[in-house]
């Protein structure tokens, strides 16, 4: 299923399902369900299904949807004879791509075994501004890993979500907040599902809330409304950070070579100011006070301020009347709102009795919290400028105390981690290998210029250019950018690429129409310049018809799965949960789990991690997988948690225990830890929290884990960029822009596509939304969710779309500097007039999906990805820049900007562009004229 | 007497058609079903649904409210669809109050939806029968789900808990409450049908702040030694 | 609304039914000295469009076999007691024409039980749809009387029509009286249209919704693809066609056949055409009926998003 993971029953009739249903016992949906959850059914019984291997037909062009069926022996046979052979020549040949899956600590594994850093999972274009934005802040951060403690929060305010990856549990406890008379502010252009039960909407300018967020912020520090004693314990506030121009360490951290290192991995000798002995001494100093504004000599000279004296200054001119330009949002509202923030987090503190220890050792009677949460997805992430103004949100939620405390932001294990996490990157073209696995796993967080992936003239070594000087924190790589620069050959031509649950060639790429092209496109040797595609679908995607091979999957029914902790599992507030799935229903056809194949191929492969020293297959499925593997021999840190150790009594960590599925069968499905009371707060300096986790594997250190209000990290990149730092410098052609971008201190800059669009010719931004009835783009072969979403109209404000000549219900060109889309249009009250928007991904290619080529997705619904380019010309002649976070790669979808007008009376009423219809392939059941779901009767095939 | 009946509460439906498809789920392999699907794959698709989640937006930009908006039948207290029906198909049952169709005797004359003011019946065009909202007869009182799961479909299901399911006559169910308290209310009241199903309205929390609240003698600032700025008017001036 | 054809079939097929029926009774009340055949070919006539209305009828229902069962629930509902009321009337018809047949003399008894039935099945059929509250162009008198005067306007205009080949001596009369009921129903159905024009629907957008704003506007209706409800009660056709329909249906259904039947008077053979085109004109009329129509759950289903 997607996403959220909720948990669920199924009812069969005669081997057919016959009801799924939330399971009530399950901790994360407590028997609450989606629409899409109730419309399993319909999945598992879609004619889109694929059911046999299949292998493009001998002498047909790729792309003409044309494929013969084979075994499972010749596609394995296929496969290991072109896998191996890259393996063992140039493994970064292999290129290794995986969607919306819940499987990264497989596929990760599998990308590592094989010896290609060539892999990345959705993230990149997903929201990695979030996670990084806030992980490199306070080591963790919304998404899966922490959220908004609505239970107690009195005032929560939503920035720019539409649905959450976390939804159903989103959407019980925002209506359980509001039943006790919460206050809900919902900051967003457009007010729909969630912002429509808000209290207050308040429409802001897309890709603005950097702007908005400072002025905050500048409000709360002028009225004195931060929490002072959270700042100079938790955070870097105190610090004294290097003014000395000169220096080569000018705006890192002073660092006292007295004081205690306690990571020598990570040291924290700092300094604070004690502004009651007006001297330097070590943070954390029984007995000291740091000052937080102020500027002062070293007594060696060196001129030094408190980060927070910096934040200040940065904020200085950020006032709600500069915001108010840009936002849109009037000033007084943006003073009222902090206000609120600001008053209710002072005054209305939460204390809870329970007794804690602090990382230094001082005991805390009692956890106290201010009851103001937030909580915000794609709306920050999902524009060039959302790792900053993620930071600044971060910073802010810490100004007012909010972190892992009651009421506010509350941790989910694995986090918190260190800032930023210790895995890193591999560090150069030598860590790949022939017939090697990395050295470590292929994403990470990189610390300094020195953690990069690049090559001695600083350029990339990835083939999505992760790690590289383009975009230094791509913590989840940039898949986006993947087709393209195989096709480009830029950084280096691949060979064989393997898609993963990605519907690539429609809604998960930018500039989808020429992405097509690309992925047929022939060099002057008759090749295709991307050798070889492999598509691991359970449906007929756009994407399908691009593949040389299709592996069909099995559905979320059919399989066994783990949400593990080793990638995202489904914690709760108060301690670690995992989960699995168990197959409920018998693959449909020759239907295998990507899983097994992964298995399978690992053994033909012979990956260390998956043989045994004999030379033999160390598992023989993936559930023994799961059982038996361990992250390192005798680790007892596996895939899940639960029911570990021989008899299956420990938690956490343990010999394997051959009954470990049965275990959780017999317990929902999940696993949950909860955590001692004293442990489940103040995660980032409680000792017995650090402690236990250390133990349990969650974490490789203890030392706490300090808020980063200004990033001693990102200066560092600013400092190679500037020359001023020994070791890996940026390309000439990046220096500047890495100067720009690495600001130890939040900023907001504007969109950079608002460089190359000239403003005036395209004054409109244009964003989509998820629509809760339907996940991307699969849901569209749901017989009942398609009833819901059809076809998708462009929502227009009226005045807006009045000023243009557009009428209700008309059709009309909505075009950027990058493509145009004839579309219909839809007048609305609820959106910004600068922005227009639609549903995502509901707009099919034509025939995709085993829908007919009459049905309405291609006909009147269309995708705005054509709209959105991949790339940004750079100001260098010939280079061209991923249309990204320049931070941490993240896919600027939210970015675009467009302009609208009418479709001419005589043009044809249908969406543009059209691509030629897809037919059904061999092995597809068939869609018939009309369906009375009745689950036993033996009829739904 | 015994009126079952939904309470919707409007002030937290998220509209996330989450009722919508499970109701059609539980019902078209239930005693209602099977419902169908009507060009499932292909142009225009439309099928039976018991229950529809539909949006308004009120007001204009930028004081917009943005309401989703649950239907499905009232199970009026007067229904206007039962005694149209020639049939007697459709019939009001005594001990609860459910409205339901008897799928046996209709004869598909479609009559009782046109004297349903609220278009909530839905003709069945593969069975050719009315079909509507049986308020999930077949689970309510169904023995063998636990007691906790003996509620319709849609309101185990909703992720809001904006489904609020009881007895409308019993002033002790949580449904009579949230009505009475929350001001719940009936829809199109002038067709006199009095429905069973109600609304609870949309209900807006402020957070007022007086402008000594924003003066603190504690202020964090003072510590630091520096005076909060003077309000209002901001003046940008709080650096030392 | 929707307009159903099996639906403007029966109503316009069985009114004029009812009304042949009234004039020949009326004929036979006034002495006229005319054959039994007259009479008895005349029921035919009547039975024979009845039946076709009837057959029509089932053609609107999902589950015509089990039409037996519409008789049900004559207590409280119009549909079921048109449902008997029809079938009785047709037995009326019948025994009339049997009477006739057999030279009877109870032919006067019959004829008036059948004209107590054929008054019944006009207040029946009007009333299934003038009993629908909500429905406020509907409910209204002025539906049951209109149903009458149009049912005998056309079955007068049918009389005239039909003596021309039978009786022509009453031709005359006949289309006088034809010309006096299309006159009539022209007066009541005109004043339904001026009453309808000027209707305030009860029911809102803000009832509906129970939403006090002034301004409320659908953006989605849950379902793209259409629903039951987006079909049964939307006529479907352009406003300029319903426009166009209105002054079409009073031309041939009233003005035509009023100046075809005045010319009639000399010319019996216009007759025939008047009642064709009357016929046409009342499908038409029947058909606005429909349409003109506006249920309030439509207020529930304006704006596909
Ligand atoms: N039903 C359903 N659920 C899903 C998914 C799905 O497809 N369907 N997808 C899953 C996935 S992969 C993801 S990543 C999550 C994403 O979950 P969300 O982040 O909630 O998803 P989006 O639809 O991208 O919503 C972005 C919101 O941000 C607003 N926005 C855009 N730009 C700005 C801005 O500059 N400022 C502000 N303040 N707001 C802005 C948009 O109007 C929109 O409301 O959802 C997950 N859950
Ligand atoms: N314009 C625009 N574009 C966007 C976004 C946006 O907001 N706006 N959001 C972006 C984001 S955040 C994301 S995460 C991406 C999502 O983009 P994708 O990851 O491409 O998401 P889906 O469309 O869900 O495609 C998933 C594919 O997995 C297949 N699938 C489903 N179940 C299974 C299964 O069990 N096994 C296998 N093997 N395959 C399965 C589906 O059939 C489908 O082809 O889209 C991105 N694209
Ligand atoms: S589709 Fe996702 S949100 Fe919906 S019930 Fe399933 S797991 Fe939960
Ligand atoms: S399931 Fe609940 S929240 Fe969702 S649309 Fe239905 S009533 Fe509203
Ligand atoms: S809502 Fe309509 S169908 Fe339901 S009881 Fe009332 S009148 Fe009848
Ligand atoms: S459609 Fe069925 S339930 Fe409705 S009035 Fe006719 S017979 Fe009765
Ligand atoms: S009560 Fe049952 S039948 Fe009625 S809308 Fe809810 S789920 Fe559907
Ligand atoms: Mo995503």
């Amino acid at each position: 299923m997607c996403a959220c993971r909720c948990g669920i029953r199924v009812h069969l009739r005669n081997g057919e399902v016959r009801y799924i249903e939330g399971n009530p016992e399950h901790p994360l949906n407590k028997g609450i369900l989606c629409a899409k959850g109730g419309s399993g059914i319909m999945k598992q019984y879609s004619p889109a299904r694929l059911t046999k291997p299949l292998r493009r037909k001998p002498g047909t062009e790729r792309g003409a949807n044309e494929f013969e069926e084979i075994s499972w022996d010749e596609t394995f046979a296929i496969l290991e004879k072109r896998l191996s052979h890259l393996r063992a020549t140039d493994p970064k040949k292999f290129a290794l791509f995986t969607g919306r899956d819940q499987m990264q600590a497989l596929t990760g594994l599998f990308a590592r075994q094989f010896g290609t850093p060539n892999y990345a999972a959705h993230g990149g274009f997903c929201s990695v501004n979030m996670a990084a934005g806030m992980i490199y802040t306070i080591g963790g951060s919304f998404w899966e890993f922490g959220g908004p403690d609505l239970e107690r929060a009195k005032v929560f305010f939503m920035i720019g979500t539409a649905e959450d990856h976390h939804s159903n549990p989103l959407k019980s406890a925002i209506s359980e907040f509001k039943r006790n008379g919460g206050r809900f502010v919902a900051i967003n252009p457009i007010r729909t599902g969630y912002a429509a039960i808000a209290d207050e909407w308040v429409p802001i300018k897309p890709g603005t809330d950097g702007a908005f967020l400072l002025a905050v912020i500048h409000e709360i520090i002028a009225l004195g409304l931060y929490d002072r004693e959270f700042l100079t314990r938790y955070t870097n506030s105190g610090q004294l950070v290097n003014q000395d121009l000169t220096s080569a360490d000018y705006g890192m951290m002073m660092r006292n070579p007295d004081g205690d290192v306690i990571n020598p991995l990570r040291p924290h000798n700092f300094y604070w100011w004690d502004r009651l002995s007006n001297q330097p001494v070590a943070t954390h100093s029984e007995g000291a006070d740091p000052a937080l504004f102020g500027s002062f000599t070293m007594p060696d000279g060196t001129p030094v301020k408190p980060a927070f004296q910096l934040l200040k200054e940065r904020v200085y001119e950020c006032t709600p009347e500069w915001a108010e330009g840009i936002t849109g949002i009037p000033a007084a509202t943006i003073r009222r709102l902090a206000h609120e923030m600001g008053v209710t987090a002072r005054d209305q503190k939460i204390e809870l009795p329970i007794h804690w220890t602090d990382c230094w050792g001082k005991e805390h009677e009692s956890v106290t919290g201010s009851p103001v949460a937030f909580h915000s997805m794609r709306g920050l992430a999902a524009h060039s400028n959302g790792f900053h103004s993620i930071r600044a949100l971060a910073i802010l939620m810490s100004l007012l105390g909010t972190i892992d405390r009651p009421g506010g932001f509350r941790h989910k294990a694995p986090y918190p981690r260190a800032v930023p996490p210790n895995a890193r990157p591999p560090k150069g073209p030598e860590a790949v290998k022939p017939d090697t696995p990395l050295g470590g796993a292929p994403l990470g967080w990189p610390e300094s210029p020195d953690d990069l992936f690049v090559d001695e003239h600083g350029e990339p070594v990835r083939l999505d250019k992760g790690f590289s000087w383009e975009h230094p924190l791509s913590a989840h790589g940039l898949m986006h950018n993947a087709i393209t620069n195989a096709w480009r050959g830029d950084p280096y031509p691949i060979d064989t690429l393997l898609l993963f649950m990605a519907n690539m060639a429609w809604n998960s790429s930018m500039n989808t129409a020429e992405v097509r092209k690309m992925l047929t496109d022939k060099g002057d040797n008759g090749e295709y310049k991307i050798p070889f595609i492999v598509v691991c679908d359970a449906f007929q995607s756009e994407t399908t018809a691009f593949a040389d091979l299709i592996l069909p999957d099995t559905t979320y029914l059919e399989r066994h799965d783990c949400m593990s902790m080793l990638d995202r599992p489904i914690s709760e507030y108060d301690g670690p949960v995992d989960s699995v799935r168990i197959p409920v229903v018998p693959p449909k056809g020759e239907c295998k789990p990507f899983q097994e194949v992964l298995i399978e191929l690992a053994g033909r492969l012979k990956f260390p991690a998956f043989t045994n020293a004999d030379g033999t297959r160390k598992f023989s499925s993936y559930p023994d997988f799961i059982v038996n593997y361990e992250t390192a021999p005798g680790s007892g840190i596996g895939f899940l948690t639960g029911w570990r150790g021989k008899d299956g009594k420990k938690s956490m960590r343990g010999e394997p225990n051959p009954n470990q599925w049965e275990m959780y069968a017999k317990n929902n499905c999940v696993h949950q830890h909860h955590l001692h009371p004293s442990h489940q707060y103040m995660r980032n300096w409680n000792k017995g929290y650090m402690e236990w986790a250390q133990q349990a594997g969650l974490r490789r250190d203890n030392d706490p884990i300090t808020i980063h209000i200004y990033s001693e990290f990102l200066q560092s990149f600013r400092l190679a960029a500037q020359g001023k730092r020994p070791g890996k410098q940026p390309p000439d052609y990046l220096r500047s822009r890495v100067n720009t971008y690495f600001d130890p201190l939040p900023l907001w800059y504007p969109p950079l596509e608002e460089e190359h669009s000239d403003l005036k010719q395209f004054p409109l931004n244009a964003l989509t939304q998820r629509p809760m009835a339907m996940y991307h783009s699969w849901d569209s072969q749901n017989a009942w969710l398609r009833q819901i979403h059809t076809y998708n109209y462009l929502y227009v404000n009226t005045l807006t779309a009045q000023q243009a000549g557009i009428a209700d219900g008309g059709w009309m060109w909505i075009e950027s500097p990058w493509g145009k889309v004839r579309c219909m249009c839809r007048h609305s009250e609820a959106v910004e007039p600068g922005t227009v928007w639609t549903w995502n991904a509901i707009g099919k290619s034509a025939g995709a999906w085993n829908l007919t080529a009459e049905a309405n997705e291609s006909q009147q619904g269309f995708l705005l990805n054509h709209l959105i380019t991949e790339e940004l010309p750079s100001a260098i002649a010939g280079r061209r820049h991923s249309n990204s976070d320049p931070i941490t790669g993240q896919a600027a979808w939210y970015d675009v900007r467009v302009r609208i007008y009418p479709a001419a009376p005589d043009e044809a009423q249908q969406s543009s562009p059209q691509f030629e219809p897809m037919h059904p392939i061999p092995s597809m059941p068939e869609a018939r004229g009309w369906r009375a779901f009745f689950a036993g009767k033996g009829e739904n095939k | 007497m015994t009126q079952l009946a939904l309470v919707i509460d409007l002030n937290v439906c998220v509209g996330c058609h989450s009722c919508v498809t499970n109701c059609k789920q539980w019902n078209t392999s239930g005693a209602a079903g099977p419902l169908v699907d009507e060009n499932p794959y292909d142009k225009d698709p439309t099928g039976t649904f018991f229950n529809r989640v539909q949006t308004f937006e009120v007001g204009s930009y930028p004081q917009t409210e943005t309401m989703h908006f649950p239907k499905s039948c009232l199970h009026c207290e007067d229904p206007p669809c039962v005694p149209v029906c020639p049939t007697g198909a459709s019939y009001k049952r005594k001990e609860d109050g459910i409205v339901l169709v008897d799928y046996d005797k209709c004869i598909g004359c479609k009559y009782c939806s046109w004297a349903c003011p609220y278009g909530v019946r839905e003709f069945d065009e593969e069975r050719k029968v009315m079909t509507k909202c049986t308020l999930c007869v077949d689970r309510i009182y169904n023995e063998k789900l636990p007691e906790a799961e003996r509620k319709p479909s849609c309101v185990i299901a909703c992720p809001t808990g904006a489904r609020i399911f009881g007895d409308v006559h019993d002033p002790e169910s949580t449904a009579s409450k949230a009505i009475s308290e929350r001001g719940g209310y009936p829809l199109m009241p002038e067709c006199g049908t009095r429905p069973a199903n109600h609304y609870l309205p949309r209900h807006k929390t402020s957070m007022p702040i007086r402008s000594e609240q924003l003066y603190r003698s504690d202020n964090p600032l003072k510590v630091d030694s520096i005076e909060p700025i003077p309000m209002p008017p901001a003046h940008e001036d709080f650096t030392t | 609304m929707r307009p159903a054809f099996s639906v403007i079939f029966l109503t316009t097929l069985i009114g004029a039914a009812q009304g042949l029926f009234l004039v020949l009774y009326a004929t036979e009340l006034a002495h006229a000295e005319v054959a039994a055949s007259f009479y008895i070919i005349g029921s035919a006539v009547i039975l024979l469009l009845s039946g076709l209305g009837l057959l029509a009828s089932f053609f609107h229902l999902g589950h015509p076999e089990r039409a037996w069962r519409a008789a049900a629930m004559w207590r409280t509902s119009w549909l079921s007691r048109e449902v008997i009321a029809l079938p009785a009337f047709m037995a009326g018809v019948f025994g009339y024409a049997c009477a006739h047949w057999n030279g009877s003399a109870a032919t006067a008894a019959i004829g008036g039980v059948t004209t107590v039935l054929a008054i019944t099945l006009f207040v029946c059929t009007g009333m299934v749809y003038a009993a629908i509250k909500v429905l406020k162009e509907w409910a209204s008198p002025l539906t049951i009387v209109n149903f009458m005067l149009i049912g005998c306007a056309s079955g007068a205009t049918l009389a005239s029509a039909y003596a021309v080949f039978t009786a022509p001596e009453l031709t005359a009369i006949y289309a006088r009286a034809a010309m006096a009921l299309t006159f009539a129903a022209l007066v009541g159905r005109s004043a339904a249209l001026l009453r309808n024009a000027r209707l305030k629907p009860a029911t809102t957008m803000q009832s509906a919704i129970g939403v006090r704003h002034p301004r409320i506007v659908q953006r989605s209706q849950g379902a793209m693809g259409g629903s039951f409800n987006t079909r049964e009660f939307f006529h479907g056709k352009s406003e300029a066609f319903i426009r166009s329909i209105k002054p079409a249906f009073l031309v041939l259904a009233f003005f035509a056949p009023l100046l075809l039947l005045f010319i009639g008077i000399s010319t019996p053979t216009l007759l025939l055409i008047a009642f064709l085109l009357q016929y046409i004109g009342l499908l038409a009329e029947r058909w606005f009926f429909f349409a003109e129509a506006n249920h309030p759950q439509n207020l529930y289903y304006q704006t596909i998003g």
